[in-house]
């Protein structure tokens, strides 16, 4: 396995092998989980395994992120140039974007040309829907590079889950005001995933399309105009989609709807476990001070970390946006999820059990130790959690 | 005419050369920039933050 080496400031000398090097083709083979399901009906006739790659995300990931455990390994400051040089890691982030156009098509197309029961349909679409969830993340690692070409398949993955706004909302939205009042990608301490993500959906659009049609302006040109980033990955989601409505039929109208929502939805469950409750105060200036590491919640669980491009180091993210998968760092005492992300999302999904678990977490992170007053709270809960906590004395007991 | 680099991701604004895709014309000074100019690059760095060369 290839080695790295360099000499640290006291003249040792060292060499560093990365043991997940080729683990992280798991983020690449993940995405194609649909054929396993549609492969598994075409030999035995049974639908039931259409659904197969749900059950593998939400209940096999997690049971092997508590099997596996954590990996808190960390690649050597001395080496991370050499590591975030290294062409291996980058090819592996372009050669996943075809495999998810690859991925919708083959769905689409068992969809549309099978006689399919109901469920078996509906549950494909979901399917689908949840990998193209995954293309977000693939565009989510692309669209924070500097160059031309990384930045150009973020946009041309992002057309598979229609979510092409996502590259400037994110990269120019919420990584500037994230864990503040005003982030429509961050949750409130008592707000439950559905209401977050009646908050979250438009208004991640909406600031995208303000920040693009800003810039725009300032070129001195409409925001209808063909230089507008979101239309161009928009152009493109429209162009797929409409051919698989011709290429399979009115089929198509049910199965893209329900691919879409379940796409933004697991952008929406990543959103709502990544920042949860957590609040940037204010500095001397009035202004919020810099995004810490305490700012994010993190999960060093291995598995759902090495089919997931390390998304789940997100606190190092927040620090260093730039910084490649292969070099993002655990840090000991960050805020930590209770699961992987896939675990998360399950408790997420049920909001009283959510609340049970992460508020008490939330409360007991050092720097907020039971003080409600740097806490990001949902406004209408406010009254509520302060008294509730008022009544049972100290908020981190 | 300067150039002021992100100390966070090392984007480099030069005045001489402006930033066309961000909309900023060439010779367009740092100090006219909008007061919430945020780091093109990360967005994790902002104005005030930028250290100049």
């Amino acid at each position: 396995m290839k080695g790295y080496t360099a000499t640290l400031p006291d003249g040792e000398a060292i060499y560093y092998v990365d043991r997940k090097r080729y683990l992280w083709t798991l983020s690449v083979i993940y995405p194609l989980q649909p054929f396993i399901g549609i492969w598994l009906h075409a030999e035995t006739g049974n639908e039931a395994w259409l659904l197969l790659p749900i059950f593998l995300g939400y209940v096999v990931n997690p049971i092997l992120d508590w099997v596996l455990g954590e990996d808190t390994n960390n690649p050597p400051e001395a080496v991370i140039l050499q590591l975030d040089r290294d062409p291996f890691y980058r090819a592996l982030t372009y050669i996943v974007v075809p495999l998810h156009f690859v991925s919708l098509i083959g769905a689409a197309w068992w969809a549309g040309t099978q006689s399919l029961s109901w469920w078996g349909f509906l549950g494909l679409a979901v399917v689908a829907g949840i990998t193209s969830g995954l293309g977000i993340n693939t565009g989510h690692e692309l669209g924070h590079k500097k160059s031309k070409l990384e930045r150009t398949l973020a946009k041309i993955v992002l057309a598979v889950p229609v979510y092409g706004h996502f590259w400037i909302e994110h990269n120019r939205g919420h990584h500037r005001d994230v864990s503040t009042p005003e982030d429509p990608a961050s949750s409130r301490m008592g707000e439950s995933i559905y209401r977050f993500a009646r908050r979250e959906i438009p208004g991640a659009f909406r600031r995208a399309w303000a920040i693009e049609k800003d810039r725009l302006e300032r070129r001195g040109k409409s925001a209808w105009d063909p230089n507008n980033q979101i239309l161009q990955s928009m152009s493109l989601s429209v162009v797929l989609q409409v051919g698989l409505l011709l290429a399979f039929g009115w089929k198509m109208i049910p199965f893209l709807i329900v691919h879409n929502v379940f796409a933004w939805w697991q952008l929406t469950s990543a959103n709502y476990v990544e920042h949860y409750g957590l609040l940037r105060l204010n500095d001397e200036n009035g202004r919020y001070e810099r995004c810490q590491p305490h700012h994010s919640w993190n999960s060093n669980h291995i598995f759902s970390n090495l089919v997931l491009f390390h998304l789940e180091r997100h606190s190092d993210h927040h620090a260093h946006p730039l910084r490649r998968y292969q070099s993002l760092r655990h840090f000991d005492n960050l805020p930590s999820l209770p699961s992987g992300y896939f675990g998360s999302y399950l408790l997420a999904w049920v909001p009283p059990l959510w609340y049970r678990v992460m508020d008490k977490a939330l409360l007991a992170l050092p720097h907020i130790d039971g003080d409600l007053d740097k806490v990001n709270i949902e406004p209408e809960k406010r009254e509520m959690i302060f008294k509730k906590y008022a009544e049972s004395g100290s908020a981190s007991s | 005419m300067s150039e002021y680099r992100c100390p966070e991701c090392g984007y480099t604004y030069d005045e001489n050369k402006g930033d066309e895709h961000e909309g900023y014309a060439p010779g367009t000074a740092f100090s006219k920039l909008p007061d919430d100019f945020a780091c093109p690059d990360c967005s994790v760095r902002f104005k005030g933050d930028f250290d100049k060369l």
